[in-house]
């Protein structure tokens, strides 16, 4: 009997236990360790301040998408002994693997900012919603807020969905003119990068969206600290914004168990190579979904489209063959621009957001980059597909690999 | 991409003056790209920049500002004062290196 341990249930660790244990015989035991029995559908937090989500839309029991023949370890791990091939939980228990599948993901991690989490203001003035409690905490902050400095910061690349705090910053803006008090809030949008947008083709495209609905932009800025008595965060270059209303995206970090383990870099993800997502220290380990250090989004949509890849390269692996498929980096993702439209952009590792036609050249019906009501339908009904065809393991009708189809190529970066 | 003339060697940069090519990068050329961003390199600079260097030539990647300081042992306030307010973009700029991006 040969065996898989797969750690975590979240978006990859889920597909990949449904796609094995189709493609894996009866010789191999499936086992996934995951400490918690709610799956939550990540993307929903978004809507969940703005009450467009009710939070029963947002999750299901874990173990209804665990499918049969494979084990499900209810624990919190302790630590990988990638030289003993075992997996330690924290309550003594061992878990032995032949092959491990890292996959728990990347938090939020107020902890990492002074003044954040300990300033006193956690979830009265200071949020995120990152998190399902903060998502919910938000929305109850949201509602009662009346006017005044709306701060959306974003502390440190890369964090999850890099798109989503733009995304709030945009439905905020949405949600407080159909509140009627837009003209009594000043909305900033705060970024550790050197604008909103920061490649060329989509800076040109979508660059004039935060002028459009007068947000204002405090770019470059790398916060030291939350100064909770005064309500303002403040940048290492000791500039500082003061809010209301703070909504932060905290410093995202992998599992701390990773660096127990001694296998991560220095925010605990596990380096792999970025093509076949195999460990580049451990022949019998990979990383997938968010867990990885690879230079791509941390979203949902990489998870899907690396997994894809992973399964192949596995299959190939475990029978001593070299892995002949590469994962491309290729995402592909819905942007809320708010009033009920929203945009859709398809890129990969060497290639940034085009504008076009997706998935079919012409046809569409999806157009990329612009803003469409469609996308928005489309950003909706994805919450549908997650549940019954993404995590189940079934095929999407989207291509695995990033196609050039309808994409108009224009001042190519190289 | 257009091709410029630094310190006497022709060299492809993109829109901003960034190299896009980093083999054609040497330490004689940081210099003319610190000042050309009114920084006067000195021996603590180049140290921060060579860091950058050789972590690129590993990882494949630009190192972030944490990174610089968790793995180069570079603190965060010195980078501000080395790099006055942008020092992720001026090292990555000096270093002959991509800056730093999101995904749109």
């Amino acid at each position: 009997m040969r065996r898989l341990v797969v750690l975590g249930a979240g978006t990859a660790g889920t597909m990949v236990v449904n796609k094995l244990r189709k493609r894996l015989g009866e010789q191999w035991s499936i086992t996934v360790v995951e400490q918690s029995e709610v799956h939550y559908y990540q993307p929903g937090y978004l809507f969940l301040p703005f009450g467009t989500y009710e939070p029963e839309q947002v999750l299901k029991p874990t173990r209804k998408f665990i499918p049969e023949g494979v084990d499900f370890v209810r624990g919190e791990i302790d630590r990988v002994l990638p030289e003993e091939d075992v997996v330690v939980l924290a309550d003594g228990r061992r878990v032995p693997y032949d092959y491990l599948v890292v996959a728990t993901g990347t938090s939020p991690r107020p902890d990492q900012t002074p003044g954040m989490l300990d300033g006193g203001q956690w979830h009265r003035s200071v949020h995120e919603f990152y998190s399902f409690d903060g998502a919910m905490a938000l929305r109850e902050a949201l509602r009662g807020f009346t006017g005044g400095r709306l701060v959306v910061h974003v502390t440190e690349m890369p964090i999850k969905c890099p798109v989503a705090p733009l995304e709030f910053v945009f439905l905020a803006d949405s949600y407080l003119r159909r509140r009627g008090i837009r003209d009594q809030v000043e909305l900033v949008y705060a970024t550790p990068l050197p604008g909103a947008f920061t490649k060329p083709i989509a800076s040109e495209a979508l660059g004039h969206l935060l002028e459009d609905k007068k947000i204002l932009l405090e770019s470059d800025f790398m916060i030291e600290r939350v100064d909770a008595d005064s309500r303002a965060i403040v940048s290492f270059d000791e500039r500082e914004v003061p809010f209301d209303l703070l909504v932060t995206v905290p410093l995202n970090m992998g599992a701390d168990y990773v660096a127990r383990s001694g296998m991560g870099d220095e925010l605990n993800y596990v380096p792999v190579d970025k093509h076949t997502l195999l460990s580049t220290t451990y022949d019998n380990v990979f990383a997938l979904g968010d867990a990885s250090n690879i230079p791509a989004s941390k979203a949902g949509a990489v998870a899907h489209f690396a997994v894809e890849v992973f399964v192949e390269n596995f299959v190939q692996h475990i029978a001593g063959h070299p892995m002949t498929h590469e994962f491309d980096g290729h995402a592909n993702c819905f942007i809320e621009s708010g009033d009920g439209k929203a945009l859709l952009i398809d890129f990969n590792y060497d290639t940034e957001p085009l504008r076009g036609t997706f998935p079919l050249p012409k046809v569409g019906p999806m157009r990329l980059l612009e803003e469409s009501r469609i996308n928005h339908m489309g950003k909706l009904a994805f919450r549908h597909m997650y549940w019954n065809l993404l995590l189940p393991g079934h095929r999407l009708p989207v291509p695995t690999l990033m196609s050039m189809s309808g994409k108009i190529v224009e001042n190519q970066e190289s | 991409m257009p091709v410029t003339t630094i310190a006497g060697h022709d060299v492809h940069v993109d829109d901003e003056g960034f190299l896009t090519s980093p083999q054609e990068w040497s330490p004689e050329l940081a210099r003319t790209l610190a000042q050309n961003i009114g920084i006067e390199l000195t021996d603590e600079h180049m140290k921060v920049i060579e860091f950058l260097r050789k972590d690129y030539a590993q990882t494949g990647e630009t190192a972030t500002i944490r990174r610089v300081q968790t793995v180069g042992g570079f603190p965060t306030k010195q980078l501000f004062q080395l790099f006055p307010k942008k020092p992720a973009k001026k090292m990555a700029y000096i270093a002959g290196l991509p800056k730093p991006h999101g995904c749109v």
